[in-house]
């Protein structure tokens, strides 16, 4: 790929990312225009557009995009930590332990900070429970890690399955918003946009050697890449910006597998295309998907995860079926 | 002369067997050494010792008359590359996009390829007759194909020291006769240019017959032979290594073995 070819698809995404953004600003039941917005942006709009957009819109706007590019460039260092294309920001049961604790959370009554805390920490446990069972002597295999992820995750659902049994049925709802992954409630602190700032660079920073690392660890080593301390931080990483997408919005599906998988598809097997590629894209995607989520059946606010479903679903296939065999 | 590698009562173990027992050898600028053996005789582990990716048990392994654990890893990488014996394809890269992978330990703290590294990367392709494969996907490609890939990486790598586990693997005769002078052109040392040597691990003795001068021939438990081929080549040397009657003929280019 010639560097006119990548220079133009970083500004194609974007460009895109802006648009999703301005999509959100202005889609929703107060009618917000363009003006609107340069009328904001010089402090100069009536109270109820100006409480929407400094009070709603633009802290869900940011939340959703947070979120969606987090979940995509942990999707992208899981699937390059675990060499498996079908590895996603879940599957060493992160989401499950956060689920868990926030389930809880909401049986106890709790919400808001509580709720996300209690999610943070859940996901912190489950990471630090991969990491003690899967990483004996500091140097874990795959495949120990891929087992200890699927049997944790196994042991979670049990559990989350457990509490959505026996709880009363009006926190039930609460309970399957949270697991499908919901941005209503998002706001994100500078927590949040700090782990995606620092990942975002040190995965850059590192994406000569993930080129590597993706041809075996063998071959990585021999071409002079510190193998086991590049794996710690793929590790480390990724679980750090799941654990902050999960806080923020639930366990939305979709997107850590599939924007990674789109643009492989589509071209960018390249990690230092790739990384920045997967934060723009999966940020608008989230962002749009949420952006369907509150308008379709307004004033019905949908689940996020389930739209990011809806409309990831087909678009993967066709890309899946335009493309050459891989 | 100049000293390469330099090795000196190298002990390795898998497990709790013994697989090499106080083996010593020197390697100096142009020669090239063939690693014969059985199955699980321990070549493999031999050469992942040699390029540094794992501890000897025992003894000591010099490179450049530097103990192996005080070079850098990046440093290392320019000097020692590794044929590997299997590749890993999980996910798609093209012929290029791989190929380039080759250039990573001269490339650092660089974030993009230099004209240079592309020049390299497509003389290496060249080299071994894949150039026009270099936009193919690593799916697409047949086994002596992605064979030759790998060793288009390594050339690209230029490494002072060459690796080869198996390198003859998936590749067909005629371009073993190719194999053969690539690898005498590539370790050519004349005294003036950058001095070159391989060490390559084959089933294949006739191949590695006529391309090694010096042999490292694995007995059983643990015991060794290194040395010149004259002396380590043998029909006798070899039937005891492989524990089969082997029988010499001889053909114009060289000795040639087969079993009987």
């Amino acid at each position: 790929m010639s560097n006119y070819q990548v220079l133009s698809l970083l500004l194609c995404a974007c460009l895109t990312a802006i648009a999703a953004l301005l999509l959100s600003l202005l889609s929703g039941s107060v009618d917000i225009t363009v003006g609107d917005l340069l009328a904001y942006t010089s402090r100069s709009l009536p109270a109820l557009e100006n409480q929407v957009l400094a009070e709603i819109r633009i802290p869900r706007g940011l939340a959703a995009f947070a979120t969606g590019a987090a979940l995509a460039l942990a999707g992208v260092l899981m699937q390059v930590l675990l060499r498996n294309p079908l590895a996603d920001p879940y599957i060493l049961g992160l989401s499950g332990g956060a689920a868990v604790a926030a389930l809880a959370c909401i049986t106890l009554g709790f919400a808001g900070a509580w709720l996300s805390s209690a999610a943070l920490l859940g996901a912190l446990v489950s990471v630090f429970l991969v990491f003690s069972i899967a990483g004996r002597a500091g140097h874990w295999s795959t495949i120990r890690l891929l087992l200890t992820g699927v049997v944790l995750s196994a042991g979670w659902g049990a559990l989350i399955n457990l509490m959505l049994a026996t709880s009363a049925s009006a926190s039930v709802q609460g309970m399957l918003f949270w697991l499908m992954g919901d941005l209503s409630q998002s706001r994100t602190g500078w927590l949040q946009w700090f782990v995606l700032f620092v990942g975002a660079a040190a995965a850059l920073s590192q994406a000569r050697s993930l080129n590597v690392l993706v041809r075996g660890e063998t071959s990585a080593a021999s071409l002079g890449v510190n193998v086991r301390g590049l794996r710690l931080g793929l590790f480390v990483g990724a679980s750090l910006l799941t654990a902050m997408a999960v806080m923020t919005a639930g366990s939305v599906g979709f997107v850590g597998l599939v924007v990674p998988h789109m643009l492989r598809l589509l071209g960018a097997r390249d990690h230092r295309l790739l990384i920045p590629l997967s934060i723009l894209l999966g940020g608008a995607f989230l962002l749009i998907a949420d952006t369907l989520a509150r308008t379709l059946l307004a004033p019905q606010q949908l689940p996020v995860g389930v739209i990011t479903a809806l409309i990831g679903v087909p678009s993967f296939i066709a890309i899946l079926k335009s493309t050459p065999s891989q | 002369m100049t000293t390469l590698l330099n090795v000196q009562g190298l002990t390795l173990h898998a497990g709790s067997r013994r697989l090499i027992d106080n083996l010593s050898f020197t390697v100096e600028a142009g020669q090239r050494w063939g690693i014969l053996g059985r199955n699980g005789a321990g070549k493999t582990t031999l050469l992942h010792t040699l390029a540094g990716l794992r501890e000897a048990d025992q003894g000591t392994v010099e490179v450049a008359d530097k103990p192996l654990a005080q070079w850098g890893k990046g440093e290392l990488a320019c000097l020692i590359g590794l044929l590997q014996q299997d590749h890993q394809d999980a996910l798609p890269a093209t012929v290029m996009e791989t190929a380039l992978l080759g250039r990573h330990p001269h490339a650092q703290g660089r974030f993009f390829d230099s004209g240079e590294d592309r020049e390299l990367t497509e003389q290496a392709l060249a080299t071994l007759g894949i150039l026009d494969l270099a936009d193919r996907q690593l799916v697409s490609l047949s086994g002596g194909e992605r064979q030759r890939l790998a060793l288009a990486m390594l050339l690209a790598q230029q490494p002072t020291l060459l690796l080869l586990d198996e390198p003859s693997n998936h590749l067909d005769l005629g371009f073993h006769s190719r194999l053969v002078e690539l690898l005498r052109t590539e370790t050519a040392f004349d005294g003036a240019g950058r001095p070159r040597s391989a060490l390559l691990a084959t089933h294949d003795i006739n191949l590695a017959a006529r391309l090694c001068d010096h042999f490292v021939l694995m007995l059983s438990d643990g015991e060794t032979l290194a040395g010149p081929a004259e002396t380590v080549l043998t029909a006798e040397r070899l039937s005891q290594a492989y524990d089969c009657e082997i029988a010499q003929a001889q053909a114009e280019t060289g000795p040639l073995f087969c079993a009987v």
